[in-house]
């Protein structure tokens, strides 16, 4: 019940602060940077910090995803053509997933991190030849739907749909491969099987990301998916903690917020970006959470201080 | 038939400047199992400290070459000093990820000093202006002198590790660390070591793309290296000789399917190869098979 | 009634047989003990029977309602699932995870509820997790590790990590139960705890066990028959009397062991 309360709240408020011109256009798209953040490192995380599968191909995904429903929508700009756009374009993210996961997951560690970030750059690299895709100039007058209530809707719908998954027996099974994938097998785990199904919904949410990025932004190329956003998104998990839901959270805000206020200076905000992921490993390499969970109500508060902190500016 | 042993020809020399990168790649991960991101800006370097001797102290060739190899061989060894070195004991994703932080702080931090505009090498002089004509396949100065030199290096990274006992002390560590450490090897300064010969190696190949290819920009690195990569993997990493075959194979493929195929996809080429190598052999052309044991 | 046949399995790491046409037979219901020197292939012979290995040659076969369940070349969760579950000679429990949740995930096979009712926790979700915490608690408590069950595995002493894998391989409901050293640095207290615990769960659990183990006195004093394997072969069988008169075994030990307990 106080789950429902707080989503209720957060929804309210900040609808409220955007309809009274609280949040302008500017820290608007800040905010649906952090919402497709979080739905991407939310996945990612269950790929990577609760299956303890290391990925560096979820921007390959995310830009299925974008490009499936660009294209729907720019045929259909209605809502229906909208919600089509996502769920197909989630759809595809996960068929990819999946043919992409059967093979390679049984490669270990690192193998695997390469085999995904060369089939994400396979990806890319097939968008910036094709002719439907306009190659990398890429597609321009996307229509915008995206709005704030389906934002929440979407990634309240990953946060919760993920986070009850890894608290379900398919969930556990999940976590024990990463806790030790032989003893998981000997227990009777169908170990190939749960690599592939975290990696599918991981890939189907990093679609629906891909999707609201897409109806958002009204412009996507290829680009914008390369090896740096696959990147971008494993710091937010890495630094939220693998294996915390509430620190991938978390992270997405803190990092969209200090990526705003380095705007200003792009010529050494990568030098700090960087800089700051090496700190980082060296001095708390398991996270801002470790692999531990915000309480709810904890989280609300600070969620509530941080958005309001947000309407000030 | 002529076009395609021309082909060869530049398939060849790409080749040696992957295999000089994937050199650096195969040791690092032999030794301490890290995929160092990092190494393809290391090359980057090199061939900016090869464009500034040769630009502005108006070095020779072979003078720049050998600076920049010195220069990349103490970057290497103090991002390894700086950057790995505390994460010794860390989890294989941490310091993947360090590494990664690595390659974008030498990356950006290079565009901040140099700015992200492309840089052209000065033009080559004398002998390296010439080239020879075989019927019609042209090989050029360079060329050869870029084979030549990498094979050179090779072979004198090949005595290195063989003959030396420094080279000994390498194989040991890549073997077993702790039992290395207890038979009075020093594991870290091997390490260090095992990158400055490595950086060297990528410094040597920075300078003679930038030779062979002109232009040079802060974010050179990033495709070579992972090809460079990928070249060692395909060798079986972890293994010297196999990195050599490896940088030739993918840079004839990637030469073959520029020239044959489509160009646009010579880098898809290059990855599909990868997916396929890891799925059906995984521990590459020469290596052998392993499994955990329990 | 046979109810696991092991008919000539070899296994070869390059040059090293490490099993070598090694036969036995475990009857419904025994107690079997598996002996040797170190390195004689015990373990292996575990990882054969498994799936962690696959065997170069030879069958495995498990006889299960009447029916022959052939186990060579099977995964290791098809084999767990057939009723063949083991514990690890080094610990290898699921160390960050609670005590609960490493004897939940070894009842993963008992679930039914599909992926939809645990992305939404449907009533059929909270039904049956609740019955599969019910049925760990009650396992956990042969153990005596049900007080404990919401601390982490790494954190439980070492006797009571060897309890837990135990009760980890008995959640997995199997007809056949692989210890490999369950008494390995165990004081004398623990080792007769653990006796107890396996008499227990023997009889509760209708089990036939087939034990790795060092602990001479422990082998003797509670198995029916013992198998000796030495460089990978099956020396010798029979009931602890006979193996502790048999002359090979007596020279495969230097005749140590065998003559203390």
């Amino acid at each position: 019940m106080k789950k429902l309360v707080g989503l209720g709240l957060t929804y309210v408020i900040i609808q409220a602060l955007i309809m009274t011109n609280l949040i302008s256009y500017y820290l608007q798209d800040t905010l649906v940077t952090i919402c497709i953040n979080i739905i991407l490192a939310v996945s990612l995380n269950l790929i990577t910090g609760f299956t303890g599968q290391f990925s560096l191909g979820h921007a390959g995904f995310m830009s299925i995803g974008a490009y499936v429903c660009a294209f729907i929508t720019m045929r259909n700009p209605t809502i229906l053509g909208f919600l089509i756009g996502v769920f197909a374009g989630a759809l595809a993210a996960a068929l990819m997933g999946f043919l992409v996961g059967l093979p390679t997951l049984r490669l270990r560690g690192d193998y695997l991190a390469i085999a995904t970030l060369g089939m994400s750059e396979i990806i890319r690299i097939i968008f910036l030849n094709l002719e439907i895709t306009n190659g990398a100039a890429g597609l321009n007058g996307i229509p915008q739907f995206v709005n704030w209530t389906w934002l929440f809707i979407f990634v309240t719908a990953t946060i919760l749909g993920i986070s009850n998954f890894i608290k379900s027996s398919h969930g556990r099974a999940c976590i024990s491969i990463r806790e030790d994938e032989i003893a998981a097998e000997a227990m009777g785990i169908n170990t190939i099987k749960y690599k592939v199904v975290a990696f599918v919904i991981g890939s189907f949410c990093a679609g629906i990301a891909g999707a609201l990025y897409a109806s958002y932004f009204y412009y996507i190329k290829p680009d914008l998916f390369g090896f740096l956003k696959s990147v971008d998104i494993l710091v937010i998990v890495v630094l939220g903690g693998l294996g915390s839901i509430s620190g991938s959270i978390l992270a997405a805000i803190l990092l969209a917020l200090i990526s705003t206020y380095l705007q200003s200076f792009p010529e050494i905000r990568m030098i700090l970006y960087a800089a700051a992921l090496i700190a980082i490993m060296i001095f708390r390499p398991q996270g801002l959470m470790g692999s531990r969970e915000l309480s709810l109500e904890l989280f609300g508060k600070l969620g509530d201080s941080l958005k309001s902190k947000k309407g000030r500016v | 038939m002529e076009g395609f042993l021309q082909q060869v020809v530049n398939g060849i020399t790409l080749g040696s400047i992957y295999a000089l990168m994937a050199l650096g790649y195969t040791m690092v991960y032999g030794i301490i199992r890290l995929i160092n991101f990092a190494h393809a800006d290391v090359y980057m370097i090199g061939a900016y400290v090869g464009y500034f001797c040769m630009t502005f102290l108006k070095l020779g060739f072979l003078p720049s070459l050998i600076i920049a190899m010195f220069v990349c061989t103490l970057l290497g060894i103090l991002i390894e000093k700086i950057a790995y070195r505390p994460l010794r004991n860390a989890t294989r994703i941490s310091v993947l990820i360090t590494a990664i932080g690595v390659s974008l702080f030498l990356q950006y931090g290079m565009m901040f000093f140099v700015s992200a505009n492309v840089r052209t090498y000065p033009e080559m002089t004398g002998i390296m202006t010439q080239s020879i004509n075989l019927g019609n396949i042209v090989i050029s100065m360079q060329q050869i002198i870029l084979v030549s030199i990498t094979i050179i290096l090779m072979i004198l990274l090949q005595f290195i590790v063989k003959k030396t006992k420094i080279g000994k002390a390498m194989r040991a560590v890549s073997m077993d660390k702790d039992a290395a450490e207890l038979m009075g090897i020093n594991v870290d300064s091997t390490i260090s070591f095992t990158f400055g010969l490595g950086s060297a190696l990528a410094g040597a190949a920075g300078v003679l793309v930038g030779v062979y290819y002109n232009t040079i920009n802060p974010l050179m690195g990033t495709v070579p290296g992972l090809k460079a990569f990928i070249a060692a993997v395909f060798g079986g990493i972890g293994i010297i000789p196999g990195a050599m075959i490896g940088g030739y194979f993918i840079g004839a493929v990637e030469v073959l399917v520029a020239g044959y195929g489509n160009s646009m996809y010579r880098d898809a080429v290059v990855f599909a190869i990868l997916i396929l190598i890891l799925i059906v052999k995984p521990s590459g052309l020469l290596g052998k098979n392993t499994r955990e044991k329990v | 009634m046979t109810i696991l046949d092991v008919n000539k399995v070899t296994k070869s790491f390059g040059g090293l047989t490490a099993v070598a046409k090694a036969s036995l037979k475990l009857e419904k219901g025994e107690l079997v003990g598996l002996i040797g020197p170190n390195g004689a292939g015990k373990t292996t012979l575990f990882n054969l029977l498994t799936g962690i290995y696959t065997p170069d040659s030879g069958t495995i076969s498990l006889y299960k309602d009447g029916e022959e369940i052939a186990l060579q070349g099977l995964r290791p969760n098809k084999i767990c699932s057939a009723g063949l579950a083991r514990t690890f000679q080094n610990i290898r429990l699921f160390k960050d995870l609670t005590v609960l949740e490493n004897v939940l995930i070894a009842m993963h096979k008992n679930i039914k509820y599909g992926f939809v009712p645990s992305f939404l926790h449907l009533p059929s979700y909270r039904k049956q997790e609740e019955k599969l915490v019910e049925d760990s608690i009650e396992l956990l408590k042969i153990f005596n590790l049900d007080d404990k069950k919401d601390e982490l595995a790494k954190n439980l002493p070492y006797g009571e990590q060897r309890h837990l894998e135990i009760a980890r391989a008995l959640a997995t409901n199997p007809k056949v139960l692989l210890l490999d050293e369950p008494a390995a640095g165990m004081n004398p207290a623990e080792t007769a705890e653990l006796r107890r615990i396996i008499k227990e769960i023997r009889q509760k659990f209708d089990l036939t066990i087939l034990l790795i183990e060092h602990d001479m006195s422990l082998v003797m004093s509670i198995c029916e028959r013992i198998y000796v394997l030495d460089y990978g072969m099956v020396i010798a069988s029979g009931t602890p009397e006979e193996i502790r008169s048999n002359k090979r075994v007596i020279e495969a030990y230097l005749g140590e062991e065998v003559n203390n307990a």
